[in-house]
């Protein structure tokens, strides 16, 4: 009797899959990429694929995706973004951006890149935290949430209040798609990945600006376990950020 | 042969167009020639000046710091220039004007130029009077190059007014004509 | 080439941009370059380009790193401000090593500064200008038509180096109108390919990649070493400047931009009606600055004045360069108060009075 093999799970042809990431045990930075990854090569775009790296955790995302990448100033992957697809626009352009980089010192680039409905994908990590300085106050941080910079936790008489970023531009006429999903559990990771694959194909089809925020894990830097720090997402972040597609061009499902 | 004319006034009274008249109808009569403007920063109301240069060598330097020729549209300008024109050279300027001038070294011309664009039913042409009453002291740009570099000069949405600032040019003329008569 | 036409400075160096190929534009506005991004604004979308107004010069900077990276010709333009806002870019196209030509139309600062003609940014222009050890090629016309002209050639030399060449300008060349005979129009499918560029992937099985990132030491050694050699290449190759009168002369004035136009009025009424033989050392690149040739024209001479719309900032060049090999005097005013050529003359006649041979001894 012969027996077929089928493959279950493959590698995308989207990552290098010879590369060890240099993201933390339990980060989800690792899924974010792979759900890029999978939907360019699942839209068959690899190829014709420019992504912009941004300045945080995911500054060496050029290591990793099997794309042609640019690294932007702090901040700028938006603009650099831009002045990408004016020059090629029948190609795809995504920026890859954290939420210090895009909503602390990158906020006026994010914000007229929308508005001017710029037709690029900007893939936004919230992670509640700057990771990669170590774990200070970000944009996104918490009322009460403990950081290296708001060691009694962040206290909005001296600190202000958290940016929420997708609900913020979702007040622009500019973009075609702004949805925010989490990485928090299996169920959310697929759906997270349908948002990645609507913001891709809006770019595709023409419509203009797509954003999707990604709520994400940062064990390292909450002092969380891995687990508990998808908990976190669940319980705190979540309850804040909420989860769904605040904006869809007309016609979409 | 140079020619150096330092063209001043309130902004929106034309005195850049009127020094770029000059220096783009120099440049189709062979001279070398420079217009370099200088303005504050408000749009409509401030002062604005230019300098403009025709020579028969190229312009060393585009700046007037001692002009022939003042044309000055209002008090300030005069104020501020007067002092400058060369000995000899010439100021023009507005009718009522001319009290202000002290300098007894240059020669004086006032001439009713708003008066005299108010008879065409509009003023905005003294700029094209004045020029007149500068092309019957220096007759050295041919008419035919004047029309063409007000053609290029005036923006065409304005290009109905071009009769208009041809008859105010030689207005211009006929009142230098009888002031030096 | 075309018929001459009478333009201003701003407006001749938009449209040499034009026709050296360059289709992408991104600017902000501000005094007194505006009309050089409003020409490009009227124009390039007519000529398959692209005009984008940025949101500050931060993003336009930013928006020309992406475009040049992309592989394009492009341009952007600011004055002094904008441009100190714009060194964050800079260095990174600098490690990145992205050609792209800037054009700064100086005005006098520090801060908000003013409005009107300067040569305060020589030391940002020509020493780096933001982080890190990085040189941009610095052009510095002095007319409209060399302006034109400098546009034009700075795409090719940025190109051939992948370095930015910034056009130093000041708004006396900017706003002047003189009459221009323009270059003749290129077309941008007909440059050399750039296999290094981020146009997607394709057939290559390896992506490209446009970074200023190393983050071993040896690795950023490594870039830095490459970069200083091809400076050392751009020194031996690209090193420009202009001379009149300077055979024999047996005084220097050096002077670059307008304030050379002004030099060159005092100079000329000096050999006419007083018969002194000053000759003008024009550089016209500021980096790499013509060291040698300016040494070799200074070693004849009695003294070499400097002269600048600043309080003094080429003049250090022109010391290093001359090695005090003959005495270096300065006359500067700056802040937008420009210098009248008879402040220019009476400049030159003190350093000629202070150099003559009967004072051996010192003047004071």
């Amino acid at each position: 009797m012969s027996v077929t093999l089928r493959p279950v799970f493959e590698p995308t042809r989207g990552l290098r899959s010879d590369r060890v990431t240099h993201y933390c045990p339990g980060c989800t930075h690792g899924v974010a990429h792979r759900l890029v990854a999978e939907v360019l090569e699942e839209l068959g775009v690899l190829e014709r694929t420019v992504g912009v790296a941004s300045v945080g955790c995911s500054v060496l995302a050029y290591n990793y995706f099997l794309v042609d990448m640019q690294e932007a100033a702090h901040g700028r992957a938006p603009a650099v973004a831009t002045g990408i697809k004016r020059v090629l626009p029948d190609r795809v352009v995504f920026a890859y951006q954290g939420d210090g980089d895009l909503a602390a010192i990158g906020m006026a680039e994010i914000v007229h890149a929308a508005a001017r409905g710029e037709n690029i994908t900007v893939i936004f990590i919230n992670n509640a935290n700057y990771g990669m300085t170590s774990g200070q106050m970000a944009p996104t941080t918490l009322v009460g949430q403990r950081t290296t910079t708001t060691p009694l936790g962040r206290d909005p008489a001296q600190a202000g209040y958290p940016i929420r970023v997708a609900e913020l531009l979702d007040t622009l006429d500019g973009p075609a798609y702004i949805a925010r999903g989490s990485l928090h559990d299996t169920a959310h990771v697929l759906q997270a990945k349908r948002y990645i694959r609507k913001a891709f194909q809006a770019q595709l089809e023409g419509r203009g600006f797509s954003l999707v925020e990604l709520l994400s894990s940062c064990p390292t830097n909450w002092g969380l376990e891995p687990v508990e720090a998808l908990d976190f997402i669940r319980e705190r972040l979540v309850p804040h950020y909420p989860l769904g597609e605040l904006r869809k061009p007309e016609g979409v499902r | 042969m140079e020619r150096t004319l330092i063209v001043a006034g309130f902004g929106g009274q034309g005195v850049l167009s009127l020094g770029m008249v000059i220096a783009r109808a120099g440049m189709s009569e062979g001279y070398e020639v420079s217009w370099l403007p200088s303005y504050g920063p408000e749009q409509r109301g401030g002062t604005a000046n230019c300098h403009v240069i025709l020579s028969d060598e190229p312009v060393a330097c585009p700046l007037v710091g001692h002009p022939q020729t003042l044309i000055a549209f209002n008090l300030p300008s005069l104020e501020k220039f007067a002092q400058r024109v060369v000995p000899g050279g010439e100021i023009l300027v507005e009718s009522g004007l001319e009290a202000a001038v002290t300098r007894e070294d240059v020669r004086l011309y006032a001439l009713p130029a708003l008066e005299e664009a108010n008879r065409f039913g509009d003023t905005r042409v003294a700029n094209m009077v004045m020029l007149g009453a500068w092309l019957e002291l220096h007759p050295i740009l041919g008419d035919e190059a004047i029309e063409d570099a007000l053609r290029r000069v005036i923006s065409k949405r304005h290009h109905d007014l071009l009769p208009l600032d041809l008859e105010a040019i030689r207005a211009g003329r006929r009142l230098m004509a009888m002031a030096r008569a | 080439m075309g018929e001459r036409e009478l333009m201003k400075g701003n407006e001749a160096m938009a449209e040499a941009a034009i026709r050296a190929g360059c289709r992408y534009f991104f600017g902000y506005p501000i005094t007194p370059q505006s009309e050089l991004l409003e020409y490009m604004a009227r124009h390039l979308a007519g000529r398959g380009g692209v005009f984008l107004q940025a949101e500050s010069e931060v993003s336009a900077i930013n928006m020309v790193y992406g475009a040049a990276g992309a592989g394009a010709r492009v341009m952007t333009a600011t004055s002094s401000p904008g441009f100190s806002l714009m060194q964050e870019g800079l260095s990174y196209m600098a490690g990145a090593e992205l050609p792209a030509v800037v054009v700064n139309v100086v005005r006098g600062g520090p801060g908000l500064g003013g409005l009107q003609p300067a040569q305060s940014d020589y030391f940002q222009a020509t020493k780096g200008g933001g982080h890190g050890d990085y040189r941009l090629i610095v052009l510095a016309p002095s007319s409209p038509q060399e302006a034109a002209d400098l546009v034009y050639e700075a795409f090719d030399v940025a190109d051939r180096y992948r370095n930015v060449v910034l056009i130093l300008a000041d708004s006396i060349l900017a706003q002047a109108m003189e009459p221009v005979e323009l270059p003749p129009a290129r077309d941008p499918a007909s440059l050399p390919a750039k296999p290094w560029a981020t146009v997607g992937r394709g057939e290559r099985a390896e992506p490209n990649l446009v970074n200023s990132l190393y983050l071993a030491a040896e690795d950023l050694w490594a870039l830095n070493q490459r970069l200083q050699a091809k400076y050392r290449r751009i020194e031996a190759e690209e090193t420009r400047w202009a001379e009149e009168w300077t055979e024999e002369a047996d005084w220097l004035v050096v002077a670059y931009g307008s304030m050379a136009r002004i030099a060159l009025a005092a100079i000329r009424q000096l050999r006419r009606e007083e018969g002194l033989r000053v000759g003008l050392f024009r550089p016209i690149s500021l980096w790499p600055f013509p060291s040698r040739a300016l040494a070799r024209r200074a070693a004849g001479t009695r003294g070499v004045l400097t002269m600048e719309m600043s309080t003094g900032q080429m003049v250090e060049d022109v010391r290093l360069a001359v090695e005090g090999a003959v005495p270096v005097r300065f006359f500067g005013k700056t802040g937008g108060v420009v210098p009248e050529v008879e402040e220019a003359v009476e400049a030159i006649r003190r350093m000629v009075a202070e150099t003559e041979p009967r004072h051996a001894h010192p003047v004071r």
